[in-house]
Order: C-alpha cells, then sequence, then structure tokens
C-alpha cells in the first residue's frame, strides 16, 4: 500500500514536471503559476517543492466542461435548490464555477468573493472568466464580506464556500461563529454548500463544527480524493431532491451527472462527535492537519 | 537577589508582549481577516507603543527608582490588559462599523486594543537597566544582559503561543494567562521589595550618560 502511494506520488510529481509554465503571478498571498499539458490549463500557488496543488483548471478543448471533481460536486446542490435567486462564491480560484452556473442560471445573480486581486486577474485572462451584470466580483475577505454583507441586510439563497486549499487553511473561515456568520446570511432555506478536506485528523474537528451550526448535514464524499462537500440548510432539514429532466441534461454537457451525485448522497455520521467544534476562541485548523 | 528578580521578571515581561502580540493577530482576524496588513498594523501599534514606553520607562527611572514602583509597572500594565480581554468584540464592532477599509479598521482596533497596555509593558526594559546598572563602565554589558534575558523570553513566548498554547487553551485564556503572568511578578517584585526593605533602594550614586 505504502508502495502504491509512493509510486502514485512519483507519477504525480513527474506529471507535474512536465506541465509547461506559461506565466508567473506575483501576488501579495502567494505567487501564482499557470501551467498547460495535454490541452488542460492549470492555476497553482508557487511552491519551492514542486508539488503544488492546482487551483484551478480549464479543459482547453472543452472550456465548459467542470475539470475538478469537487466543482460538480458543488453543483449537486441544484438537486435541493434548483433556482436560486442569488449566490455567493467564497474563493473565486479560475471562476469555473461562477461561469458555469451563470450559464445554466442566466436570471440568477452570483457574486463571487476573492482574498487575492492577482487570482481574479488570471481568472480572467486565462481562464475565461468575465464580469457582468449578473456576475460580480469582489476583491475582500470571505469573513469580512459576509460580516460587512449582514450588517446591510444582505441575503443569499445560495453560499457557497471554497477559500480551502490543501496546504494552507484561513482558520478564522473555520469556525462555528464564521458559519453562524453565513447561516445569518442565507435566505430561509437557503442552502449552504461547502468543499472541505477529509483526509486528516481535522476532520472530526471540522465536521462537528459544522454540526454544532446546522444539525443536518448531507455530504458528498468524493470517490477518489480527499475531498468532499457539505451541503446544510437554514432550516430544519434539508428539502428532498427533486431532479428536474430538462436541467439534468442541461448539466450533462459540463460533465455533471446530477442524478449519479445525488445517488451519492449520505446522512451517515462518520466522525468522532465527541470532540469540540472550533470556534474563535479556539481555532489551531492548521495545527490538527 | 534583587538582581536576580529584575532579570527574571525582565524574562517575564519580553514572554508576554510576544505572548500579547500574537493574540492580537486572533483577535482581529474574525473582524479584519489574516492578511498581511493586519500583521502590519499589529505590529505597527506594538513599536509605537513600545517606542511610548520606552520614553516613559526612561524618564520614569529618574524619580526614586525602586523596586516597588517597578512593580507597580507591573501590575498597571496587567490591569490595563482588562479592558482588551473583556471589550474586545464591543470595540472591533464598533470599529468595524464604522471603517469600511480592513487596513485602517485593524489599524484603529489594534490602537484601542493593544497600544496602552503594550506602551506600559515598554516602560519595563528601561527601567530595569535603571535598577541594575551600578555604574556608567558596566552599564552597556548590563543592558545588554538585560536585553538578552528579555529577548530570550520574547523567543520563548512567540514559540509558545503559536506552537502550543493555541492548541491547548481558547484565547481568552491565554489573555487572562499573560494578565495573570505580568499581575503576578508584579506581586513577585513587590513582595521582594517589602521583604529586602533596605537594599530596595538603587545605586544612588549620580551616572552621567
Amino acid at each position: 500500500m505504502k508502495l502504491l502511494t509512493l509510486l502514485l506520488l512519483l507519477t504525480l510529481v513527474s506529471s507535474a514536471a512536465h506541465a509547461k509554465v506559461i506565466h508567473k503571478e506575483r501576488s501579495i498571498y502567494r505567487n501564482i503559476v499557470i501551467s498547460e499539458q495535454d490541452d488542460v490549463r492549470c492555476m497553482a500557488f508557487e511552491n519551492r517543492r514542486n508539488s503544488a496543488t492546482n487551483q484551478a483548471c480549464i479543459d482547453l478543448q472543452l472550456p465548459e466542461r467542470l475539470v475538478f471533481e469537487y466543482t460538480r460536486s458543488i453543483v449537486a446542490g441544484l438537486a435541493f435548490k434548483p433556482a436560486p435567486k442569488n449566490i455567493l462564491i467564497i474563493g473565486l480560484g479560475g471562476g469555473s464555477l461562477p461561469t458555469m452556473l451563470s450559464r445554466v442560471l442566466p436570471d440568477t445573480d452570483i457574486t463571487s468573493v476573492e482574498i487575492d486581486p492577482a487570482v481574479l486577474k488570471m481568472a480572467k485572462r486565462y481562464f475565461n472568466y468575465q464580469d457582468s451584470a449578473r456576475v460580480k466580483s469582489v476583491i475582500k475577505d470571505g469573513r469580512i464580506f459576509i460580516k460587512r454583507a449582514l450588517k446591510n441586510n444582505q441575503r443569499f439563497d445560495w453560499i457557497i464556500l471554497d477559500a480551502f486549499n490543501a496546504d494552507y487553511i484561513p482558520e478564522h473561515l473555520l469556525t462555528k461563529e464564521f458559519l453562524e456568520e453565513s447561516k445569518a446570511l442565507l435566505t430561509p432555506n437557503g442552502l449552504l454548500a461547502a468543499n472541505t478536506f477529509s483526509a486528516s485528523k481535522l476532520y472530526d474537528y471540522e465536521s462537528v463544527t459544522y454540526q454544532s451550526v446546522f444539525k443536518n448535514l448531507t455530504i458528498l464524499p468524493s470517490p477518489t480524493k480527499g475531498n468532499r462537500v457539505i451541503f446544510a440548510c437554514n432550516c430544519d432539514a434539508l428539502p428532498e431532491t427533486i431532479i428536474d429532466q430538462a436541467l439534468y441534461y442541461k448539466l450533462l454537457p459540463y460533465g455533471v451527472d446530477l442524478k449519479g451525485l445525488v445517488s451519492r448522497f449520505t446522512n451517515e455520521i462518520d466522525w468522532d462527535t465527541k470532540v469540540s467544534p472550533l470556534t474563535d476562541q479556539y481555532s489551531p485548523a492548521n495545527l490538527l492537519k | 537577589m534583587k538582581k536576580f528578580t529584575v532579570l527574571s521578571l525582565a524574562f517575564v515581561a519580553g514572554f508576554s508582549i510576544m505572548c500579547f502580540e500574537l493574540l492580537g493577530g486572533r483577535l482581529l482576524a474574525p473582524y479584519f481577516g489574516s492578511s498581511v496588513y493586519v500583521w502590519g498594523s499589529i505590529i505597527t501599534i506594538f513599536m509605537l507603543a513600545l517606542a511610548m514606553g520606552y520614553l516613559a520607562g526612561g524618564k520614569f527611572s529618574l524619580y526614586q527608582p525602586s523596586l516597588k514602583r517597578y512593580a507597580l509597572i507591573f501590575m498597571s500594565a496587567a490591569i490595563s490588559m482588562i479592558p482588551t480581554i473583556i471589550f474586545a468584540q464591543d470595540i472591533m464592532d464598533m470599529v468595524f462599523s464604522l471603517i469600511e477599509d480592513p487596513r485602517y479598521g485593524s489599524l484603529l482596533a489594534s490602537l484601542c486594543l493593544f497600544l496602552v497596555p503594550t506602551a506600559i509593558m515598554g516602560m519595563i526594559a528601561p527601567y530595569s537597566v535603571r535598577l541594575l546598572t551600578e555604574s556608567a563602565t558596566s552599564s552597556g554589558q548590563t543592558a545588554g544582559f538585560l536585553y538578552f534575558v528579555s529577548t530570550l523570553g520574547s523567543a520563548i513566548g512567540t514559540i509558545m503561543t503559536s506552537f502550543y498554547f493555541v492548541l491547548w487553551f481558547k484565547l481568552d485564556q491565554i489573555l487572562w494567562l499573560t494578565f495573570a503572568m505580568m499581575f503576578g511578578a508584579g506581586c513577585i517584585a513587590l513582595s521582594v521589595a517589602l521583604t529586602n526593605v533596605f537594599s530596595d533602594r538603587a545605586p544612588t550614586k549620580e551616572v552621567n550618560v
């Protein structure tokens, strides 16, 4: 098993080495590298260990296809909320999610919040992301945006949290208080979808933290990677999933098989519920990894 | 005895300052994020406060320097931390509604939360030098050793807080711990001063600087 992991790791590293770097962008946070390989263009944060994880990818032959499995998993939220009036996305990346959602839901207002202006610049230049009348992007820390939006009495039908990567977790975005603020920003019966990591000690803490705010969680685990998407709502329990045939076919070209994804939804609690939730007072998320 | 007391207390002060500074980042993150400018605000205010503290501590050491007054500085620093610990949320709420830009927001919040306690802590170093200095010729060495001890305290305070305390305790618990260390240090200085009445006075020979 160890050998297998090692082999896998080696192939990953060597494939990363074969990718052709087409651009490097300076950032006040972490410098960004755009690379291309086999007609797939990716954005990663610069990393000396040559083990950078891609933040965003686009298939140059089929630009609308969602390359990442977890992005497709997030879209499965449409089974709970087929027609959201507005969507808030924390963490832009290459913008594939807002781009795709705006095509499927042309009447929905989509706001993406991204902390790093350089990421937004790269998304526009290399990943076909565009602001429009209905699609907006804001450069701000996600927590600050949500706090400010609450003060301004804004509400969202669907909030997508996608600000984490495997290397570093913004700790103030993984606390009970932050999730309470996010929940308060949802309309009644509003939906929350969060891309999170399941392959670490943090798994228990993270799960309990979400549970402490939202009570009932529906989880879409990834069959191959360490990600999972958590679905929860500003209501007692998530509604029954509805799969509209028209929507189902509309999503297929993006690589999203709504029926297949929904069939993998689970309510199973497979974490240690005895750990304490992470709070603003206690949030050593990166030390618990 | 007095020398040992002053040096150990300077170590505690160095430890507490960095403990306090690191927790500042934790305190501000929910309102202003954890970007580089938030740390910029915190460090700016700490440096400013320490600069003022050094000046004030130096002046204060001109008037009948004693361990009792030294104890007073520690206790005042500790007490001035209480409003920060108790009202941090309310203060940050106010600043958050007042200022949109998180750079100036975090700067003003840092000013309100950290300036006074840190300035008082800054008085400790020059005052310690005054209590320890025996002659003009050795004053440089005395100051050097004092800074060695207190900065070592800062280094250990930094690593303990960022590696372990945040994992073991809640934020408020660590803040109260810092309060307790400073207040306890003040009590120790006071009790040494009271049991050692005769050697309480610092050397009174005028030193030309």
